[in-house]
């Protein structure tokens, strides 16, 4: 009897009701979380996986030695390595390609690399307007590494510790 | 040249004279109607914005203030699709008979006790009779479209909106027991004398079942099942692009003003101030009132999910209207023992 009163009494009033609406009334005057993106970022993780770089040594030397790791780990099959040796006995790429439609962006080709060479910087705002724009070929690739290196080499010494 | 235009407008006809006024009257009205529908529009992803903790709309102007715009011209160059095998012609009138009764309703709409377009003694009535007609709209809409989506969405607004239709009519009967009257007018002035006289106090029940069906009636959050865009798409409306789909747009929020001024009107006492002795009555109380209302209509989208369809019928027929008829039977009684505002 006291049950089906105070239910009574509770749907009548709206307790609940009007226990929802107070949430969301407080909420109204909350501090808004909104980023404005274009203007304003979030900040990136030193492990972000963006879009891809071929690193150099400090003497200018590309470091890719081409030896199909990266090829081999990939999952999407989305890296093509043809190489030859070069005329100071080294063996070099001749052709490194990726094609950014079939990447998954899992970065298993940056971990297998065992000179550091093929790397994911943490460039996310890229677009294509072309057909074919989608493969970066080897010198796009070592261009955005040339441009960005000062950033990968801090990216990779603050990750170090945790390797 | 101002006499030149008195010349011209007395020399004009009497019959002329009254209609060229009477129109200029519906655009006096209508005009800001629409600008205050546009920035309910605003209004409402802003307020709902922010209780998401997010900041809404704020791109197009200062501080997003010409969003409705840019959202009145994307859909204005729209294309309007006329699905295959619709029915032509009821696809078409079907906006119309929605958007024309909730512009209509507004013309018995009092303002204060002299700004009226049309005073009439059934203005109640009148009211109630222009927002039925509107459910043809959205039946026909979803009848014409030739979709099942739309087909269910309009079989189930109608079902909803009969069945509120009743437990608001009854709320309504008991404000006009209250007032003696069916002039929205004469129930504002019954309602004079300080806060203690406003009928939300005596009819408090009724007023919460007719704020409660007037969400319904507008088919608002969370009694939007006729919309329902997790599982019907967009209810009667899936099938509507460009200016057809604004036109459905702007009769649903015309509805809702209309139901929060309903609501300051018959139960807050309109444009009467609450304490008469220090502060005087004003239009402004009637927008204030009227925009808490409207404020209170976001507010519940931004909180409630939606009720299921058996649960709104059940909300309607088991619960609403029986509220409704207890609480007349106890007016009855105030009324016979003269209670309340019955003293007088």
């Amino acid at each position: 009897m006291f049950a089906t009163i105070k239910y009574y009494l509770k749907s009548f009033l709206f307790l609940e009701l009007l226990q929802g609406l107070n949430v969301t009334g407080k909420y109204f005057f909350r501090k808004k979380i909104t980023v404005q993106y274009p203007e304003e970022k979030t900040p990136l993780s030193p492990r972000f996986r963006g879009l891809h770089a071929l690193r150099r040594y400090a003497n200018g030397e590309e470091r890719c030695i081409a030896c199909k790791l990266c090829e081999a780990v990939c999952p999407a099959l989305a890296i093509t390595i043809e190489s030859e040796q070069r005329a100071d006995g080294t063996r070099r790429t001749t052709r490194y390609d990726i094609d950014l439609f079939k990447c998954i962006y899992c970065g298993f080709c940056e971990e297998a690399c065992p000179v550091d060479s093929i790397v994911e910087t943490n460039i996310f705002e890229y677009h294509f307007e072309n057909r074919g724009e989608n493969i970066m070929t080897k010198e796009k690739l070592l261009d955005i590494g040339d441009r960005y290196e000062a950033q990968l080499a801090a990216d990779r010494a603050a990750d170090a510790p945790y390797r | 040249m101002i006499e030149y235009l008195t010349s011209f407008w007395l020399g004009l006809p009497e019959s002329l004279q009254y209609t060229v006024y009477t129109l200029l009257k519906v655009v006096v009205i209508l005009v800001p109607l629409f600008i205050v529908v546009a920035y309910y529009t605003l209004a409402e992803r802003k307020v709902i914005g922010y209780m998401q903790v997010r900041k809404g709309p704020n791109r197009v102007g200062p501080k997003g203030l010409f969003q409705p715009f840019a959202d009145m011209f994307k859909l204005m160059f729209k294309e309007i699709i006329l699905p295959t095998n619709s029915n032509k012609y009821l696809f078409f009138i079907a906006p119309v008979l929605t958007f024309a009764p909730a512009m209509a309703a507004w013309a018995v709409m009092p303002f204060n006790d002299t700004l009226v377009f049309a005073d009439i003694n059934a203005g109640l009535l009148y009211i109630l009779a222009m927002t039925s007609v509107g459910v043809y709209g959205v039946i026909i809409a979803g009848w014409g479209s030739n979709s099942k989506y739309a087909l269910l969405g309009a079989m189930r607004s109608a079902a909803q909106i009969v069945s509120y239709e009743i437990a608001m009519g009854f709320a309504l009967v008991g404000v006009l027991m209250a007032a003696g009257s069916l002039n929205l007018g004469e129930i504002v002035a019954k309602q004079s004398g300080g806060m203690g006289n406003w009928f939300f106090i005596w009819l408090a029940p009724l007023f919460m079942v007719y704020l409660i069906s007037g969400v319904a009636e507008t088919n608002r959050a969370p009694f939007d099942v006729a919309e329902g865009e997790s599982e019907i798409v967009a209810g009667f409306h899936v099938e509507y692009s460009g200016m057809t789909f604004a036109v459905f747009f702007l009769a649903e929020y015309a509805n809702m003003i209309l139901i929060a001024m309903l609501a300051s009107l018959m139960f807050f006492g309109g444009w009467l101030s609450p304490v008469p002795d220090l502060v005087p009555d004003s239009i402004g109380w009637l927008f204030l009132k009227t925009g808490f209302f409207m404020f209170l209509f976001l507010w519940f989208r931004a909180t409630f999910p939606r009720y299921r369809y058996d649960q709104i019928m059940r909300l309607g027929w088991k619960v609403l209207i029986p509220v409704t008829i207890v609480w007349i039977a106890v007016e009855v009684v105030l009324v016979y023992f003269k209670l309340g505002p019955w003293s007088v």
